[in-house]
């Protein structure tokens, strides 16, 4: 089982949503697909599904070319950002509809949502109606929908967005575990980096309408190919410096250190260096360290970390560091990170690390 | 509160004592007003002649307004703002303004004096009322529910009876509240496109009045009967005003 996009593109009259992209996703996997807002997630989802048609190119399935079947015809399942279920309808026969529009007998449907709904912990709200659930249980509820009809493509649209907190961490452990047992090819579009991390599988990054990047999550996130896909997988946003190097000496903004041995030494030039929020720290772990004095622009406490925005000969940087450190405005606090940790990029955002 | 109660205290009497004498309750009680409508043809085939051509306005303007709001509501197309708008200004003209052509029209079709007559006249306003009103409660449904619903399996229609109607049952059902108390109150269409078959309650009122002299008591038990089927349809429809002046739409 294989979905397969050749030349995918989508375009109105006056814009571009999609530009022309290619994806192969196998069988079995879970795809994060991570991207801005605005970048075309949706868009993508959409043509993926079914519901709108590409300006160019094919889809195929199993090599089967699925481009102008309809979303009918497609075995595919959606959960949106929105709560959508059937209002009209209780939780029960929310779940059993894509069966009974399958012409199934009642006591296998029967079956399956008691099955699926023991699944996502749904037992107890059968009887009841869609808005009478919280939001997080409206959420179960279109995902029991989607997972009870054994769809062969699982598309899920920042379906934890419109979530609390708590809610969201919590589905967010579980989902993984939900589809890891299941025959079919899952996309789940996110805009949150940690959310591609903590559900692994693979991860497809877009921006701007353009596939930037696609490969196993870490590996993206370890080796990202080009600058915006580094951007796009780090938030808090990535501290990028233009820099001239020479003879694998990086000098930003007056700041001078060696790039880590496995670096060439004869890569000169101009190129961008970037460093992980959490990669700046504000304690000495090894003797090759380099140190910045920064001056504390903004820090700001959230749970068990703080993120820190500080200046340094007019550049802005940010640190994101676990514990929690109350500096005041204007204070001068170091801030180490490890050379090795950099990512550095030429002017044609390719990585040369 | 006043001008009801006047109307009931009325109908519980003679006529000769609405003219004679001023008492705040009926001092001869008498159910004899009711008893002549219920018995007499005339007066109890207006009703039926009105609730027949209401009943069919109300449920031919919503079947033709539902299709409608839906395509407003869910596609572009050209000059769909401006068609919108259109179908509204419809309700600005007074009725009268058509009556003559309707009446021509029917006469030479064969249609006057028909309860469908009538009924298809009141469409005329109805119409855009319903597809105004249903147009608000189906803009508020997101698109993703139809799309949900595809996915799900639904064909169209089978998602549209299934799931959409039982959705929007709230803006229907202010629709259908809409379409019956305009329909039932227009009088004028309705007494110019009928005769004698057809003719509305409201109708054999100013003529019964005009030909037997003051007949007051009768005529207020025929008043007083012919604000029943209002308050019996806002009765069920209460809860759902709520939510239509809520979405803006009422």
């Amino acid at each position: 089982m294989s979905l397969n996009l050749t030349n995918i593109s989508k375009k109105n009259l006056f814009e571009t949503h999609i530009y022309s992209s290619n994806l192969i996703l196998e069988k079995n996997s879970i795809n994060v697909l991570l991207g801005p807002t605005l970048s075309g997630k949706t868009t993508l989802m959409r043509l993926i599904a079914g519901l709108d048609e590409p300006s160019t190119g094919k889809i195929y399935f199993n090599e089967k070319d699925i481009t102008k079947d309809k979303v009918q015809k497609r075995n595919v399942a959606m959960v949106y950002q929105q709560f959508i279920n059937y209002p009209s309808l209780t939780v029960y026969e929310n779940i059993a509809s894509p069966l009974r529009v399958l012409k199934h007998e009642p006591d296998f449907i029967h079956q399956k949502v008691i099955e699926v709904a023991s699944l996502l912990k749904l037992n107890n709200f059968l009887e009841k109606r869609p808005h009478q659930l919280s939001g997080g249980q409206q959420q179960r509820t279109a995902l029991a929908r989607a997972l009870i009809k054994n769809a062969d493509l699982i598309l899920l649209d920042e379906p934890l967005a419109n979530l609390d907190f708590k809610l969201r961490e919590e589905l967010r452990e579980e989902l993984p575990k939900i589809f890891t047992k299941r025959d079919c090819i899952v996309i789940y579009a996110t805009t949150d980096p940690m959310d591609a991390l903590l559900i692994g599988g693979n991860t497809i990054v877009i921006n701007e309408g353009k596939i930037v990047q696609y490969g196993k999550t870490i590996d993206v996130y370890k080796n990202p190919s080009d600058l915006i896909s580094a951007k796009v997988f780090n938030d808090p946003p990535l501290n990028v410096f233009e820099s001239r190097i020479k003879n694998g000496i990086v000098n930003i903004n007056n700041i001078e250190f060696h790039l880590s041995k496995s670096v060439s030494k004869n890569l000169s030039g101009n190129y961008k260096v970037c460093i992980r929020p959490h990669h700046l720290k504000n304690k000495k772990e090894e003797i090759d360290d380099v140190e910045i004095e920064g001056k504390v622009r903004i820090c700001e406490i959230n749970g068990s970390e703080t993120l820190i925005h500080f200046d340094y000969n007019k550049l802005n940087y940010t640190s994101l560091i676990n514990g929690i450190f109350n500096y005041s405005i204007q204070d001068t606090v170091k801030f180490y990170f490890k050379p090795s940790n950099c990512l550095i990029f030429n002017s044609n955002n390719k990585i040369t690390v | 509160m006043l001008p009801i109660y006047w109307l009931l205290n009325m109908s519980f009497k003679t006529t000769n004592e609405i003219i004679n004498t001023f008492s705040l309750w009926p001092i001869n009680f008498t159910f004899e007003n009711y008893i002549k409508i219920f018995t007499d043809s005339t007066w109890y085939m207006g009703y039926f002649n009105s609730l027949a051509y209401v009943l069919l306005n109300t449920i031919l303007s919503v079947t033709a307004a539902l299709p409608a709001a839906y395509a407003f509501s869910r596609y572009k197309f050209v000059g769909d703002k401006h068609l919108f708008f259109w179908l509204l200004t419809n309700r600005m003209a007074p009725p009268a303004v058509f009556a003559l052509p309707f009446f021509q029209l029917y006469s030479s079709i064969n249609l006057f004096d028909t309860h469908i007559a009538v009924a298809l006249a009141h469409c005329l306003f109805n119409i855009p009322l319903a597809v105004w009103i249903l147009e608000g409660f189906i803009s508020a449904v997101p698109k993703e529910l139809d799309e949900t619903a595809y996915i799900d399996g639904y064909s169209f229609p089978r998602f549209f009876i299934k799931i959409f109607i039982p959705t929007i049952t709230a803006g229907i059902g202010i629709a259908c509240f809409f379409c019956f108390m305009f329909s039932w109150v227009e009088l004028l269409l309705a007494k110019t496109l009928t005769s004698v078959e057809a003719k509305p309650i409201a109708a054999t009122m100013t003529r019964t009045a005009s030909t037997a002299g003051y007949e007051l008591g009768l005529l207020a038990a025929a008043g007083s009967l012919t604000i029943l089927p209002g308050a019996f349809v806002i009765y069920f429809v209460r809860n759902y005003i709520a939510k239509g002046f809520a979405l803006g739409r009422v």
